[in-house]
């Protein structure tokens, strides 16, 4: 860890006008990802800016009928929120087969949504990776990649985003809102957030230099049969093999996505439409131009199956 | 006191204290925070400065170039060692690879630098600050691709009886099947850590060991200086499994440190450092020929294991238990070591058998299914009650078909279909498998000192360790035995340099040995405390605090009223271990359920039960029964150190890529312990079980998974990727 000078900052327009101004400023908020990555100096930033105490805590239902959850509800709260229970389940499903409940306790949505891929190769500073050292190339191609992406992924990083609730929050069509150095606001969809790796692995969303997540909103329910299967090889406190986040209708149709195989949650539109012929029709459009390495092929033939089981199940 | 004949009715066959369930002496230092480990011994001496180690960033080659000049310069930093300024260096004979690197390297992490500092986080972050420039070399790192130049090892012999060849070649049922482990970490919760202080020339370290007596003379020989004047101190260890047997390099590196900065020094490895610096269990592959007759008799028996370490490295002696576990009279086996420039290979929990049996056990399931024989039958008919090489040498007791008789009982294994992939729970593919455990009983010399005060308080001060395993509390039972008084009475010190040498933590031979050396100086100090009393002519009692003979009582205390009576004694072993094979078994039971869709495997129900001579205490031996099942499922169902055959080095090295067993992966455990005397392993009749409850566990699993589903998986660990290509079509 490298010496890095700390403030609290007042106000979401505070924070982000000083991350912007300050050189190598990052927030922090429940830091269960940045300071593990800061003691292995894979993050080193001069600056922490802390963001919890902004009042970002604080789930309230919009004029639309949807809710509004503050980038600093805990993840934990998130997942017990009634209202997220009876209207969002595929959310709190997710969100309880992520981490342990101690980091649930700690962890934000806005971290949640922010935080970094868990690639071997990235978190050992002593191999070359794109992400990490832009231009180092990627040690993971030719290495030990089970866990790794086999959709999305580019020739510089075959990395994956990490979180659960991110899946859920694709399929939910969620969006998130934004505060930027000026004070401006917007609202970016979900789907937009995260970035492809292309040539550029290190750029891993859109959000632009000091700007600042302040809610995630989700919006009007829209019923339906709502789960989440989380593949792993030990019962609990495993990141996803692969995952399923699904909402199913009564009549068949409805949305998936993936987790666990791209570097952002994996949603084709296109493939949605297939629902009601099956699974294997939707399979085809959701892993269509999979590039997997030998060692995590298995992982369509999972998600096919998976996919599958949870679509069956949604019927059942 | 010597141990050459089997033992008579002895003070311990009382069993007023000993073979009862017993809470851990040391329970509540433990559940308050408050046992001493090394790392926190900030009371033991002031001035303590922090030491940070930098590992290797290649496998193999030579350092070039380093420059330490801003690590120097850092804020608080107090010193910079390096093979450059440490000065002359031996090594440990326990030690394979050196344990401070450079120039040459001999694997990844290994330490090349220590930098000192006044916190923590400044050593840290000035020891990134040390450029290395090295000359990479291409080494080998792949097992199977080095098999072919693997060569038999010294002090392994091929062994055998018979004609092996000739006998397989003739069986008219045959299998020849070929498996394999990977490497494994030991993950204990508690990382190598050291605090080192010199006083003069002469160095205590506070540290985490638990072979002190090795320790000392490891240390001795790395630092070039008198045993006597080091001290090793580890009262308290977090888990060991076999990664503390040896002096590591947070120990030498804390000891270089402070003498550099001439400060006390604490050094902890980081988890992330602990996988590739340290020693890990070595991944074989093994090749086993069973013949047998249409009857299910075992004629031929071949088991062939290929391990690789670093030059002047041993083999993983997987085919150790296949020698004597089952009968045949034509019998093979053999190891075979390439030279691997991963990181040092070395003991973890049941070297040998842990990964033997993994694959021993899984050919005799496919063997019993080739004959049409239930499993437990078949392993039945081939039990052996001598060592099937040396058929004059019985075994002192072999309990195997009662365990596996008794497990079958209570598991319900008549409810276990045979044919595979047949029960269906929903979407969960049921199934149930058995494997033989199996663990030899080892002898080793171990001493003990033992105190008595005028107030009848007793001390233990031994050098043996606790390393999890309650070695505080067989030890205090042994004593209050031994000696006539309640539990509480009896004070137990341990893992001190200072004290006599025992047996230490390792092989499971920690809990027989270490409390029969505690028997010989308890032994002795009754006829102190009978000469002082005057009890001279028959052999007195000791009981409630009394000594007593032919009607006359004497408090025990009033031995020591004129001050300390002290006695000490070691136990010795005769050659009842060569006259007889001593071993410990065990029958495990495992039920498991399999996702059908995703492969996904979840263990439902486990059972071990176990033979093992004298449970000392049944409370703590069952805690390491069921923590060794639930390493032997890691080791079936997660572990694997993956290597990265370009590099060099277990990529996976923190605890989210190192998946080990979580509570939901554990869902019930069994043990069950016979009832079972050994007169021929020491005064106190017990073996070790600490390390039975591993063996096995394995193949149970991989047994239980072939019942579920009908695929036979021969490459640990077991994953779902494994299964896929093989499960039903989803509806």
């Amino acid at each position: 860890m490298r010496p890095f000078t700390y403030e609290r900052a007042t106000s979401p327009a505070d924070a982000a006008t000083k991350a912007a101004a300050i050189p190598g400023a990052r927030f922090i908020a429940g830091g269960t990802n940045l300071l593990d990555l800061m003691k292995l100096q894979i993050e080193t930033p001069a600056h922490l800016i802390d963001v919890n105490g902004l009042g970002l805590d604080r789930i309230e239902e919009t004029g639309e009928g949807g809710l509004r959850i503050g980038a600093l509800v805990r993840n934990t709260d998130l997942a017990a929120d009634a209202r997220v229970r009876r209207h969002y389940g595929v959310l709190t499903r997710a969100l309880v087969a992520g981490a342990s409940g101690q980091l649930r306790n700690v962890a934000t949505t806005a971290g949640n949504l922010l935080q970094r891929t868990r690639c071997p190769y990235f978190y050992d500073t002593n191999q070359p990776c794109n992400k990490r050292q832009p231009g180092s190339g990627c040690s993971a191609m030719g290495g030990v990649t089970r866990q790794l992406g086999i959709l999305g992924t580019s020739d510089a990083c075959i990395a994956t985003h990490p979180s659960d609730m991110a899946v859920a929050m694709r399929v939910l069509d969620a969006t998130v809102e934004t505060v930027r150095p000026d004070g401006a606001t917007r609202a970016i969809p979900i789907a937009e957030l995260h970035r492809l790796p292309g040539d550029t692995p290190h750029l891993e969303t859109t959000l632009e230099r000091g700007e600042l997540i302040t809610a995630v909103t989700l919006p009007k329910p829209i019923g339906g049969t709502h789960l989440y299967h989380k593949v792993r090889d030990r019962a609990s406190y495993a990141f996803a093999l692969i995952s399923v986040a699904a909402i199913v209708r009564r009549d068949g149709g409805g949305r998936v996505a993936l987790g666990g195989v791209a570097p952002r949650p994996w949603r084709v539109e296109a493939a949605e439409a297939q629902m009601p012929k099956g699974a294997k029709a939707v399979a085809a459009g959701l892993l269509a131009g999979a590039r997997p390495t030998p060692d995590n092929a298995f992982k369509i033939r999972l998600a096919e199956r998976t996919l599958a089981a949870v679509l069956a199940e949604a019927r059942a | 006191m010597k141990f050459d004949t089997p033992a008579a009715t002895n003070p311990i066959d009382q069993l007023k204290v000993v073979g009862k369930a017993t809470d851990r002496i040391d329970g509540p230092l433990k559940t308050t925070g408050t046992a001493p480990y090394a790392y926190e011994r900030h009371d033991v001496v002031a001035g303590q400065a922090y030491g940070h180690i930098l590992g290797a960033a290649i496998a193999k080659g030579r350092i070039t170039a380093m420059d330490v000049s801003a690590a120097k310069a850092a804020p608080g930093v107090l010193a910079v060692v390096t093979a450059d300024n440490a000065g002359a260096l031996g090594k440990g004979h326990w030690n394979t690879a050196k344990l401070l690197g450079g120039p040459e390297i001999q694997h990844y992490h290994q330490a090349v630098a220590v930098v000192v500092a006044e916190t923590f986080e400044q050593a840290r972050a000035a020891a990134a600050l040390i450029r290395v420039e090295y000359k990479e070399e291409r080494g080998a790192f792949d097992l199977a691709a080095a098999r072919d130049g693997a060569v038999e090892a010294k002090d392994n012999p091929d062994t055998g009886a018979g004609d092996f060849a000739g006998a397989f070649a003739d069986a008219p049922v045959r299998l020849d099947a070929t498996y394999s482990t990977p490497d494994q970490g030991h993950a204990m919760m508690e990382p190598h850590a050291t605090i080192a202080a010199w006083n003069g020339d002469k160095l205590t370290l506070w540290t985490a060991n638990q072979m002190i007596n090795w320790g000392v003379k490891d240390v001795a020989q790395t630092l070039n200086m008198p045993e006597e004047n080091i001290r090793l101190i580890s009262p308290y260890i977090g888990g060991g499994f076999g990664g503390k047997l040896f002096v590591r390099s947070d120990a030498l590196m804390a000891a270089l440190g402070a003498r550099a900065a001439g400060r006390p020094v604490k050094v902890a490895l980081t988890r992330p450092q602990m996988f590739n610096n340290t020693t890990h269990r070595p991944a074989t592959i093994q090749r086993i020929r069973i013949g047998a007759t249409p009857d299910g008799k075992i004629t031929a028996f071949g088991h062939e294991s290929w391990s690789g370490d670093l030059p002047g490295g041993k083999p993983e002696t997987a085919v150790q238990q296949t020698r004597l576990l089952y009968a045949g009279a034509n019998r093979l086996t053999a190891m075979r070591l390439a030279v691997l420039d991963l990181p040092e290979g070395n003991a973890m929990r049941a070297p040998g058998e842990a990964p033997g049996l993994m694959a021993l056990e899984i050919a005799m399931d496919e063997m019993a299914e080739k004959l049409g024989m239930d499993p437990i039958q078949f392993r039945i008919l081939n039990d052996t009650q001598v060592d099937p090489e040396h058929p004059d040498r019985p075994f002192s007791q072999r309990q195997l078909v009662e365990c596996l008789r008794q497990g079958a009982d209570r598991f319900g294994w008549t409810r276990r279909n045979p044919k595979p992939a047949s029960v269906r729970e929903g979407r969960w593919l049921v199934g149930m498998g058995v494997a033989a455990g199996y663990r030899n009983n080892l002898l080793t010399k171990s001493a003990a000192r033992v105190r008595l005060d005028g107030q009848g308080g007793v001390t233990v001060e031994t050098d043996m360790t606790d390393i999890g395993t309650g070695t505080y509390t067989i030890i205090a039972q042994t004593a209050a035995e031994m000696l006539g008084v309640p539990l509480d009475r009896v004070a137990v010190r341990l893992g001190d340099s200072r004290f006599p040498v025992s047996c230490g933590s390792g092989g499971q031979w920690g809990a027989n040995n270490s409390t029969a050396g505690v028997y010989a100086a308890c032994m002795k100090l009754r006829q102190a405390v009978a000469r002082k009393l005057g009890f001279n002519a028959a052999e007195p009692t000791f009981a409630d605090g009394k000594v007593a003979s032919g009607g006359h009582a004497v408090p025990l205390a009033q031995a020591a009223k004129d001050g300390e009576l002290v006695a000490e004694d070691m136990i010795e072993y005769g050659d009842l271990d060569k006259k007889y094979q001593q071993s410990t078994f065990a029958g495990h039971f495992v039920e498991v359920a399999v996702d059908g869709a995703t492969g996904e495997i979840r263990l439902r129900r486990m059972l071990a039960v176990c033979a093992a001579g004298r449970i000392l205490n049944p409370k703590s031996a069952r805690s390491q029964v069921i923590g060794a099942m639930t390493m032997g499922a890691g080791a079936a169902l997660m572990e694997e150190l993956a290597v990265d055959k370009r590099r060099g080095f277990f990529v996976n090295h923190d605890l989210a890529g190192y998946e080990v067993p979580v509570h939901a992966d554990i869902p019930h455990q069994e043990v069950v312990f016979l009832d079972e005397v050994d007169p021929i392993s020491s005064p106190m009749k017990a073996k070790g079980v600490g390390e039975l409850g591993i063996c096995g566990v394995g193949a149970a699993v991989a047994n239980a998974v072939h019942n579920a589903t009908g695929v036979r998986v021969r490459d640990y660990p077991i994953t779902l990727d494994k299964l896929l290509h093989h499960l039903p079509e989803i509806a």
